[in-house]
């Protein structure tokens, strides 16, 4: 069974249809992006899963256990977790207490705590050397290592990631590609969502096609960089 | 009037604002609303009080604590939780019917009559100095109080996660935070400063009626403003420059005016820094 199972999902802002109807599943292990234009739906595809916004209707599931209703904080106690589009750090702590807020529904010892947070800055040596600064100072990219390192202190099963490359200059987004197949090595399953399709096809062992509030098309990474429809429209040629 | 006179004054005046502020600014902050209900609890701390006090002084102010937290929690639940998410103006509104249901419940049950007690603590003599040892227990009191709040939200997870929720209701709960479990805190420490606010001015006056939080109410709301409404220490800041005020025009002919002039400052400062003294700007969320 898919570690995550979203079917039939259907979103409304009042009025405005945003997602109609879609369903995807990401087995445990994998790398599974969304992609899709401006509007597309992704970001309400994200937060609706999680449950930080209502669902309309639809099913989603994870581990095994149906999560529908469950609120966000729960959901994360669950192991599953979302680094927001925009990234969201609380710009007023420093980046040492944003880690440590990433940890807050993780019930463990302070060594546990210790050895998570030494990983964190192991794999962001820039966090380190920043930990004291208060986050609303970091650069762009500073931030996007913090929203990761953020996400990863809850030990998450599932890190779904929300247009991490946004605004970040080529030599960081390779970086932060990187660092997703890295995560994903050591055992985290991930949910991508990219406007940047050429580098988040080249991860994803799946990925589906969004449009409109639909999918439209679904296979392989290597199969969707190949397609004649996603080259038209996500990869410029 | 000498001017140690009124700085202990301003101090203690002040300290009573701060802790009454603080209420308004935490639950602005992190409920995202503003609870024209919170002076009321003043009232009700104050009637618990005055109603216990020949029983015993203890018993009283304890009970007013346990009572106005009780409140605190009810309205919050009862009042605002079914509303989370609705229009602000709504919120305004029933937060104002709030204030008036517990004004009129008072007058039902208690009586229309101001309540009075008659209580004195002595004075502490400095030189020519002579300080109530009210005064001197309501500053030390809520220094201690406000020394506490800050502690509580730097150093413990309920008080970060506190800080998170204010900053961003959604990533908070990315964290896992609870945002219910965190509002209902704000609102039983609000409650509980305003108790302990409500005894102060109690014992200062001596005497309690349906609108006794009303003014003080106003007052430590246009504090926070003043500090910067959402801010901690702007609250605290706040306070004492009100404090301040009213005690240097107490010294003064002009002492018959001074609510106006607290008002006249608080709208000079939104013209100068329409954010208050340490009030940041809110950077706009996608
Ligand atoms: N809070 C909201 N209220 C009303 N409509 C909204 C709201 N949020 C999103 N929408 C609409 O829902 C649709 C999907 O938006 P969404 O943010 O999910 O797109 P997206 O694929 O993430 O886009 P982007 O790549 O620009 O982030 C859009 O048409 C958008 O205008
Ligand atoms: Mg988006």
């Amino acid at each position: 069974m898919a570690l995550l199972e979203v079917q039939n999902l259907e979103v409304s802002y009042g009025v405005i249809r945003a997602i109609k109807g879609i369903s995807f599943e990401v087995n445990e292990g994998e790398i599974v992006t969304l992609i899709g234009a401006n509007g597309a739906g992704k970001t309400t595809t994200m937060q609706s899963t999680v449950g930080l916004i209502p669902k309309k209707s639809g099913k989603v599931t994870f581990n095994g256990q149906d999560i529908t209703k469950i609120p966000c904080h729960k959901v994360v106690h669950l192991g599953m977790t979302q680094v927001p589009e925009g990234r969201r750090v609380f710009q007023e702590l420093t980046v040492y207490e944003n880690l440590l807020m990433g940890a807050y529904s993780v019930k463990n010892k302070k060594a546990d705590f210790k050895a998570d947070i030494e990983r964190v800055y192991e794999r962001f040596p820039r966090l380190a050397e920043r930990k004291n600064q208060v986050a609303g100072t970091l650069s762009g990219g500073e931030q996007q290592m913090l929203a990761m390192g953020r996400a990863l202190m809850s030990r998450p099963k599932l890190l779904m990631l929300d247009e991490p490359s946004m605004g970040l200059s080529p030599l960081l987004v390779d970086q932060v590609f990187d660092i997703i197949k890295e995560i994903n090595k050591d055992g985290t399953t991930i949910l991508l969502v990219e406007q940047n399709a050429g580098k988040s096809l080249a991860i994803s062992d799946r990925a589906y096609v969004l449009e409109n509030g639909k999918i439209v098309l679904s296979g392989t990474g290597k199969e969707l960089s190949e397609s004649e429809m996603v080259k038209k429209a996500y990869l410029g040629g | 009037m000498d001017l140690l006179t009124i700085i202990i004054n301003g101090l203690s005046i002040g300290g009573i604002y701060a802790m009454i502020a603080l209420g308004y600014t935490m639950v602005y902050g992190i409920a995202k609303m503003l609870n024209f209900a919170h002076g009321d609890i003043i009232m009700v701390g104050a009637y618990t009080v005055v109603l216990l006090f020949t029983t015993s002084p203890t018993v009283g102010i304890i009970s007013a604590l346990v009572l106005c937290v009780l409140v605190g929690i009810i309205v919050e639940k009862a009042a605002y939780r079914p509303l989370r998410g609705a229009s602000p103006l709504a919120v305004l509104i029933t937060a104002i019917g709030v204030s008036k249901l517990l004004q009129s419940a008072a007058q039902i049950f208690i009586g229309s009559e101001p309540k009075g007690l008659t209580l004195n603590l002595g004075e502490i003599r400095l030189g020519s100095l002579h300080i109530s040892v009210l005064t001197l227990l309501t500053i030390l009191i809520s220094v201690a109080v406000m020394a506490g709040l800050t502690l509580f939200v730097k150093y413990t997870k309920m008080g970060r996660a506190m800080v998170a929720v204010s900053e961003d209701r959604g990533a908070a709960q990315l964290m896992g935070i609870n945002v219910n479990s965190v509002i209902t805190v704000t609102f039983i420490i609000g409650s509980a400063l305003a108790a302990l606010a409500g005894v102060f001015l109690l014992f200062k006056s001596q005497s309690v009626d349906s609108t006794f939080g009303a003014m003080p109410g106003i007052k430590a709301f246009a504090a926070a403003v003043i500090g910067g409404i959402g801010s901690i220490p702007g609250a605290m800041v706040g306070g004492v420059v009100l404090g301040f005020i009213e005690a240097i025009f107490a010294a003064t002919p002009l002492r018959d005016y001074v609510d106006a002039i607290e008002f006249a400052i608080l709208i000079i400062v939104l013209l100068v820094k329409p954010t208050g003294i340490l009030g940041k700007k809110r950077r706009e969320k996608v």
